[in-house]
């Protein structure tokens, strides 16, 4: 196997080829035209799919799973190099087209970057790819000494013959490598004797974004582009009724002005600031649809007809909730909501596309790049071999660049109708902020029911709202029933289950549908199931007279590892010492992604204003391949849980969003950024995600604090909503 | 046609009087380690130095600037990455997904310029740019490392 990466075009992409000889085999090299790519490169053969070694000893990892700035790709690295045993110092790393993968039968698994998997997806067979390459190293040296293999041995990139003592480096033998067969099921290191992974390793990929060299999706520049942007209905559901193309064809730059799909137009320009002032000035008429008059309060009376309604999915049940809560001593019921919230990545959504009549390549931030090549093949009708996908580091992801590809949709329907010239889309922020895939609305009903000994007995959650599966997954539908809106309510889902031991459970789903698009937002439905249930067991508790730690340490004797961390967020705030002076506290957790994480927030209110002083979070995700980016990315889930909490909502009058920018959609900024402990706690024995699981304990852990403050309960988000004074 | 002083170099761009200075840059100069994050001011993603003082660029019209105004960019704040608050970036492991990050460096720089020592509460004042993925913690710890002279090396 020959394969070759293809290193001109990336050569390109830092902005250093030869102009055109470099784009043009860029473009052409097919990957499974080895005697072409032989001669376009001057790399090494890989070892394997995962690893190439160059003469000079350095060390390229493929990568096969998105960054997007939650660390993956040197998390993956390092998973890597500790079974290669290379010299960390040596590693770089490159991503492998999706059209690469394809045409190599899926060699890399998986591209989708998303549900916090990155890692805990992949590191199996990543660690056998690096695993696999060290014996393929190791055998080819032992080859060239005529001694056995077993007696070699590899530490940072060198070979040693035990008994002779005489070394070699990987460089020098990667060829030879290459050529050996390669083992299977190899035993990979025990965690305990990692060197390189589990290490609080700098990321591999800080130095660039220092200096603004970096280049992201919508900074990219191809010989001869053009660039657009675009408008699409405002309204969902809506449709281009005209426009009025003659109205700007003649201001500067303009080249072009097209429709996209049935709801959409773009202008193509020289330059994004021209194609944005033209498609300002275009005269355009909307169909508006069938949901023009919808509004938020619309959806807000259809979703509470379901906190009621006798059908509903169920998710988790245990004993007979509706016998125990008619029997129970004593019953608490509260509702709670949670809105529509946009992603709201700084970098919004973009992709250029270069079409001709037998090929279609576009250059996109992807959380998945398999998706992305499936949707421009679609879109450009052609096979999807003819077809690839050259993916760039993202300027934030969050679930909005996964599933939902609609960006290279409209990139390759533009660029269709200018073939041979490339196409860089880039939306404006209103327009990011326009066609979201939303964070799904819900409410929710809770109810408690206790015994005479004022023992917890019973718990009923009615969820009424939005199902993201059965708008953009069908597929992981179960019967009707969306089994990911029960997010870390279940009863044994590894993913995530309820922590706590109730006789008589009963969660379900009135499964209610508005007209907006809803999405897999950083967290999903993790967010609002931890805020309904963490913020009632602090009502359930304070109805009980016990502090919101004992009552939950008593229903969680069968659940070690969520009072794992719970406990060490208790400890590490001093929850059983009195809080300095006119500051409260709130304690929450919960499990998701795999993990089991924990919050404890000490908070002042002050004339009305809530002052977070100090964040504890611990996380237990099983291993913990890199703690400094474990730490990095507790930190922001804070960030962005508390965006959430304080300020998110995304509001709907006239069948559209009413926020279009960060004057109206505020988030956390640094000034109201609390100080973040980080416990970094695993385990062991499983392995969690770490992207997402935290942000669903921000919210509760301010609010049950704030409730100790000022004894106002919050159950709708968010909290600017909510005077305080 | 416009006149400008950027990273010390004068470029003459053909451009509408109206374009706001970041398109400017990024467009006509081809300097795209400045980015565009909300078009109205907001996000700071755009922040560039004029004169020293730190500006956000994409409300900006690049006739508003004049030609012997000083424009410095992230690529000219210095040579090598090795201004220091470049250096403390790099020693603390702020970025993330990066794509604010030029705009937090020159927001820091000219915070720094100013006040050589700023405290929590200047800091909390001055650096209002927004990151989605959650630098902030880093991003003022950075900035006192910066105001120390303390960044030496990368974080380990």
């Amino acid at each position: 196997m020959t394969y070759q990466p293809n290193v001109s075009r990336r050569a390109f992409i830092a902005g250093s080829a030869a102009a055109i000889g470099g784009f043009t085999l860029g473009f052409h090299v097919p990957f499974a035209d080895a005697a072409m790519a032989q001669g376009a490169s001057a790399l090494p053969p890989e070892v394997n799919a995962w690893v190439v070694v160059k003469p000079d000893e350095t060390v390229i990892i493929r990568i096969a799973r998105s960054e997007m700035g939650q660390g993956t790709l040197t998390g993956l690295a390092q998973l890597v190099a500790e079974e290669l045993e290379c010299d960390w110092s040596k590693v770089t790393t490159e991503y492998p087209t999706p059209g690469e993968n394809l045409a190599r039968n899926r060699v890399w698994g998986s591209y989708s970057t998303g549900g916090s998997r990155g890692i805990r997806d992949s590191e199996s067979y990543v660690r056998q790819g690096g695993a696999a390459a060290r014996e393929m190293l190791i055998a080819a040296a032992a080859a060239q000494w005529k001694v056995p293999a077993g007696d070699c041995k590899a530490a940072k990139g060198v070979i040693t013959h035990t008994a002779s003592g005489r070394t070699t480096t990987f460089g020098k033998v990667a060829d030879a490598a290459a050529a050996q067969t390669p083992p299977i099921n190899i035993k990979l290191k025990d965690p305990k004797d990692w060197t390189i992974a589990g290490k609080p390793l700098p990321r591999l990929d800080t130095a660039d974004k220092l200096t603004g060299k970096q280049i992201y999706g919508a900074d990219l520049r191809l010989p001869g582009m053009l660039v657009a942007t675009i408008k699409a209905c405002p309204v969902f559901g809506g449709k281009v009724a005209s426009f009025d193309a003659a109205a700007v064809a003649g201001k500067p730059g303009v080249r072009k002005v097209v429709q996209v799909d049935d709801n959409a137009v773009a202008v193509v320009a020289d330059t994004w600031w021209q194609a944005k002032t033209a498609l300002d000035a275009l005269p355009i008429t909307w169909d508006e649809g069938p949901n023009k008059n919808l509004s938020s309060a619309d959806i807000a009376g259809t979703l509470a007809a379901g906190l009621d309604a006798p059908d509903a999915f169920v998710g988790n049940k245990q004993g007979d909730a509706k016998a125990a809560l008619a029997g129970a001593a004593k019953t608490v019921t509260a509702t709670y909501s949670f809105p529509y919230l946009n992603h709201a990545t700084m970098e919004p959504m973009n992709a250029t596309a270069l079409y001709t009549a037998d090929k279609c390549e576009v250059w996109v931030p992807t959380q998945n790049g398999e998706a992305s090549l499936a949707v421009a093949a679609e879109a450009a009708g052609l096979p999807v071999q003819k077809c690839d996908v050259h993916k760039l580091l993202l300027g934030g992801g969050f679930g909005r660049r996964g599933n939902f590809q609609d960006y290279v949709r409209q990139a390759v329907l533009i660029a269709k109708q200018m073939p041979g010239t490339p196409v860089k889309l880039l939306w404006s922020r209103e327009e990011d902020m326009l066609h979201g895939a939303y964070h799904p609305i819900t409410q929710a009903k809770l109810t408690g029911g206790f015994d005479a000994q004022g023992n917890l007995t019973v718990f009923h959650m009615r969820i009424s709202g939005q199902s993201i599966l059965a708008a953009v997954r069908p597929e992981g539908m179960q019967g009707g029933m969306d089994p990911v809106v029960f997010q870390g309510l279940t009863a044994n889902s590894p993913e995530g289950h309820m922590g706590y031991t109730i006789p008589n459970v009963l969660v379900d789903h009135a499964m209610r549908n508005p007209p907006i698009p809803p999405g897999f937002w950083r967290g999903v439905n993790l967010n609002q199931n931890t805020l309904y249930m963490e913020c009632f067991m602090d009502e359930l508790a304070h109805a009980a007279g016990v502090d919101p730690l004992a009552f939950r340490r008593k229903l969680m004797a069968n659940h070690p590892k969520h009072r794992g961390v719970l406990e060490a967020v208790a400890a590490r705030i001093d929850w059983d010492k009195p809080a300095p002076a006119g500051v409260h506290r709130g304690i929450a957790h919960t499990m998701g992604f795999g993990s089991y994480v924990a919050a404890a927030a000490e908070v002042s209110v002050d004339k009305g204003q809530l002052k977070i002083h100090r964040i504890v979070a611990a996380t237990d995700a099983g291993h913990a391949v890199n703690p400094a980016q474990i730490e990095r990315q507790v930190e922001g889930s804070f960030v962005y849980g508390l965006s959430a909490c304080l300020y998110g909502e995304c509001t709907v009058k006239g069948g559209r969003m009413e926020q279009e920018n960060f004057d109206t959609y505020e988030v956390l900024r640094l000034a109201e950024m609390p100080a973040v402990e980080t416990i970094v706690m695993p385990s062991g024995g499983f392995w969690g995600g770490v992207g997402e699981p935290t942000i669903a304990v921000a919210a509760p852990a301010v609010l049950n604090a704030l409730f100790a403050a000022t004894g106002k309960r919050i159950r709708t988000l968010p909290l600017k909503n909510h005077p305080l004074a | 046609m416009a006149r400008l002083t950027i990273n010390g170099q004068i470029r003459d761009v053909e451009v509408d009087p109206d374009t706001p200075l970041l398109w400017v840059i990024r467009e006509q100069v081809g300097l795209t380690g400045t980015k565009f994050g909300c078009g109205i001011a907001q996000c700071g993603a755009c922040t560039v130095h004029i004169d020293g003082v730190a500006t956000r660029s994409c409300a900006l019209p690049v006739s508003a600037v004049g030609d012997d105004q000083k424009i410095v960019t992230i690529e000219g704040l210095s040579p090598d990455g090795s201004h220091p608050v470049q250096r403390a970036w790099l020693a603390l492991d702020v970025p993330q997904c990066g794509y604010c990050q030029s705009g937090m460096i020159m927001a820091s720089a000219a915070l720094l310029q100013q006040n050589p020592k700023p405290s929590d509460d200047d800091i909390s004042a001055e650096i209002t740019n927004i990151c989605r993925c959650g630098t902030y913690p880093k991003v003022r710890a950075a900035i006192h490392m910066a105001a120390e002279g303390g960044a030496t090396k990368q974080a380990g």
